[in-house]
């Protein structure tokens, strides 16, 4: 995984709550067998205004003027600014591909989904969580003539703008551990393997009738 | 000290902690289809890895499937990349040695339905699946969450995840539903009362007269939707209900084995006293048929009802999503739901469509022609012996008199990742659990709706209330 430690660059608003994955990236994108390839259809049907579909070339698509996305002032975002229970819905990981393969490091909102929170975590893009006051603030920073630049400092936990005073965030010492050094998942699980096999043993003997059928 | 039910299936799962302070929680079932495991399995590739318990695993293609023509098998899928992706779940399996219920076995179907109808689903266990709609299997007391893939990957490698313990939430739901008003009603109902992000940190659990006269059909209809509140699994605590539904099942034990098992799982209760983050209470004696208007499942009227003004939301950012909804779904405010004219009817999906799901519709239809101003209506049954079950009632044959046509097991029009779904602008009643934009086609608008509605409305060709049909 790629590791995060700090990180600069502008910042896209999108001014909805209860962005679902399913327009994160929609479905018709999702019968692809690999990691990759997501970005581009990435708010597919608000990006756009013909209907997406796999394969369909992006330079001939009709784009939609309208959404901030397309917004000249956000060309080359990194950053992305929501607002509640952002990621709801499907717990398709490939909404996350989409966003950081788009380019998207952080995204920044005052609640996540769970699911999505946690994808986030296992593919190197930070969630933070603000609070709805310091959200209006940075929307209204946000949305003026240029682009904000912000950076991102997970070391010291705090965002800073040019014209403001740092923003301090929150976040879990084990999870933003694991962004620092980029680490495995799965191997920083597997250091606990004879916990798990001595657990296993005891589960076995107190419940038999779950691994009953392992066998057959 | 007195637990909750979550606490108790959560305590007997922990394996430890890991050196970031998280939990690390044995996983006793595995449920995988195509869509979110191949990127996981090639994970193991790249890393030299292998799948930690076999047995743990069951997999099956739900998602991408065609519900026509499936006699030919996976050559007959005509679409090239989902055909691709059904192959590489076989593959996958075949390589690894994983169970798998292949596109061709009459036992195929919906990923939350075969669980629970094969046994495989038992109470105190935990259940994960790359799916959001593992909650389903809630309904048996048993701890079920949807994962992302790479989660997925971590399950497969060290039959484990990595969490922090949720916070408990429970919903009451006193009284008794009257005729017409069902298990579908009530999630809908409380995902009005809760919204979408009202559950988000906790795990719900159902209680109160209303859930315990569920089958376990209609509790798993409720859990289903408990991700739709924002949480990530639901509970409902196990009674004699559960019990004998498990009875005979291929997947549960039997004999000795099965007395020690029910034992234990009458001890799967909240103890009296046990103390809830969060409580909310709905009464069944008051539900009227729910219906969405919206495009989150949290926009929800009674049948009877109007499409609402947007000011009736004191929260501008609230005002603002239901302004963006009435122009995508094309509504005015102060319409009756009940004149809301549809072109398209699906029952089917992990919510609504299992057998007491398709013997409800049926009743309701049975004689009766659906409207001719319809350009579709689909009954997708849950699971290949779903659909074996409902053939030997005959309920294929009242479906189809009635003009419904009748389906192959899948996912089909719920995520229309196959060919079933809403072209632009068309309007569905649908049984299945998400109306956000595009789900169910693109610029497609939905109606979230119980069996029961779904039938009365395609009798209608516009959403009707089905005590109408009583």
């Amino acid at each position: 995984m790629e590791s995060f430690s700090v990180h600069r660059g502008t910042l896209v608003p999108l001014d909805r709550a209860n962005v679902d994955t399913d327009q994160i990236i929609p479905k018709q994108f999702l019968k692809s067998i690999k990691r990759t390839g997501f970005g581009e259809n990435l708010f597919d049907a608000w990006r756009f205004i013909d209907e997406g579909e796999i394969g369909k070339n992006p330079n001939e698509r009709k784009i939609n003027r309208e959404f901030i996305f397309n917004d000249p002032r956000y060309q080359g975002v990194s950053i992305l600014l929501g607002r509640r229970n952002f990621g709801c819905g499907s717990s398709r990981e490939h909404a996350v591909w989409a966003l950081f393969e788009f380019g998207i490091r952080c995204v920044i909102a005052p609640s996540f989904a769970d699911i999505f929170y946690n994808n986030c975590f296992k593919n190197g893009l930070l969630p933070i969580v603000l609070k709805e006051e310091i959200i209006e603030y940075l929307f209204g920073l946000a949305t003026g003539p240029q682009a904000l630049e912000v950076e991102v400092n997970l070391e010291t936990q705090r965002l800073s703008v040019e014209t403001a005073d740092d923003i301090p965030f929150e976040i879990e010492p084990g999870r933003k551990e694991a962004l620092i050094l980029g680490l495995d998942d799965i191997g920083m699980t597997f250091m606990h393997s004879d916990e798990i096999r001595e657990f296993e043993v005891r589960h076995r003997e107190s419940m038999p009738w779950i691994f009953s059928h392992d066998q057959t | 000290m007195t637990k909750t039910l979550y606490d108790k299936i959560w305590d007997a799962h922990v394996v430890g902690q890991r050196s970031d302070g998280a939990t690390i929680l044995y996983i006793d079932h595995h449920l995988l289809h195509e869509v979110t495991s191949p990127q996981a399995f090639e994970g193991l590739r790249l890393t030299g890895r292998s799948p930690w318990r076999l047995g743990a695993n069951l997999a099956t293609p739900d998602h991408n499937v065609p519900t026509q023509n499936r006699a030919a098998g996976v050559e007959g899928i005509e679409d090239p990349i989902a055909r691709e992706q059904i192959i590489t779940l076989d593959r996958n399996c075949n390589d690894f040695g994983i169970r798998q219920f292949d596109m061709t076995d009459p036992r195929q179907g919906i990923v939350h339905v075969i669980g629970p109808e094969q046994g495989a689903t038992l109470p105190g266990t935990t259940i994960v699946c790359g799916d959001s709609h593992t909650s389903t299997h809630g309904a048996f007391g048993a701890l079920a969450q949807g994962i992302g893939t790479s989660e997925v990957e971590h399950v497969l490698a060290t039959q484990c995840l990595v969490q922090t313990r949720s916070q408990n939430l429970r919903v009451e739901v006193t009284g008794r539903l009257q005729q017409g008003v069902y298990a579908k009603d009530i999630v809908l109902a409380i995902i009005r009362l809760l919204g979408t992000a009202g559950a988000t940190g906790h795990t719900i659990e159902y209680t109160g007269s209303a859930i315990r006269s569920l089958s376990m059909e209609g509790r798993m209809t409720v859990c289903n939707m408990s991700i739709e509140a924002g949480a990530r699994a639901g509970l409902v605590a196990v009674d004699d209900v559960t019990l004998s539904y498990l009875e005979g099942r291929p997947f549960a034990p039997e004999g000795e084995l099965l007395e020690r098992a029910e034992r234990y799982w009458r001890g799967l209760v909240s103890d009296p006293g046990a103390e809830f983050d969060l409580s909310f209470e709905l009464d069944a004696d008051e539900l009227k048929p729910q219906v969405s208007w919206g495009t989150n499942p949290e926009l929800v009227v009674d049948i009877d009802g109007v499409v609402p003004e947007p000011d009736i939301f004191d929260d501008p950012e609230k005002e603002e999503m239901a302004v963006r909804a009435l122009k995508y779904m094309g509504l005015e405010p102060g319409a009756p739901m009940t004149e809301l004219r549809l072109d398209r009817v699906f029952i089917g999906s992990c919510t609504n469509s299992r057998i007491e799901d398709l013997r409800i519709a049926a009743d309701l239809v049975r004689g009766r022609k659906i409207s001719s101003a319809l350009k579709s209506a689909i009954v997708v049954p849950g699971s290949g012996l779903v659909k074996a079950e409902a053939e030997q009632e005959g309920l294929d044959q009242i479906f189809s008199d009635a003009g419904f046509e009748w389906r192959d097991p899948g996912c089909s029009m719920c995520l229309a990742m196959n060919a079933d779904r809403l072209y632009p602008e068309e309007r569905a009643a649908s049984t299945s659990n998400r109306n956000f934009e595009g789900r169910q086609g693109y610029l497609g608008r939905t109606h979230l709706v119980s069996p029961a509605t779904a039938v009365a409305s395609a009798i209608a060709g516009r959403l009707a209330d089905p005590r109408e049909f009583m």
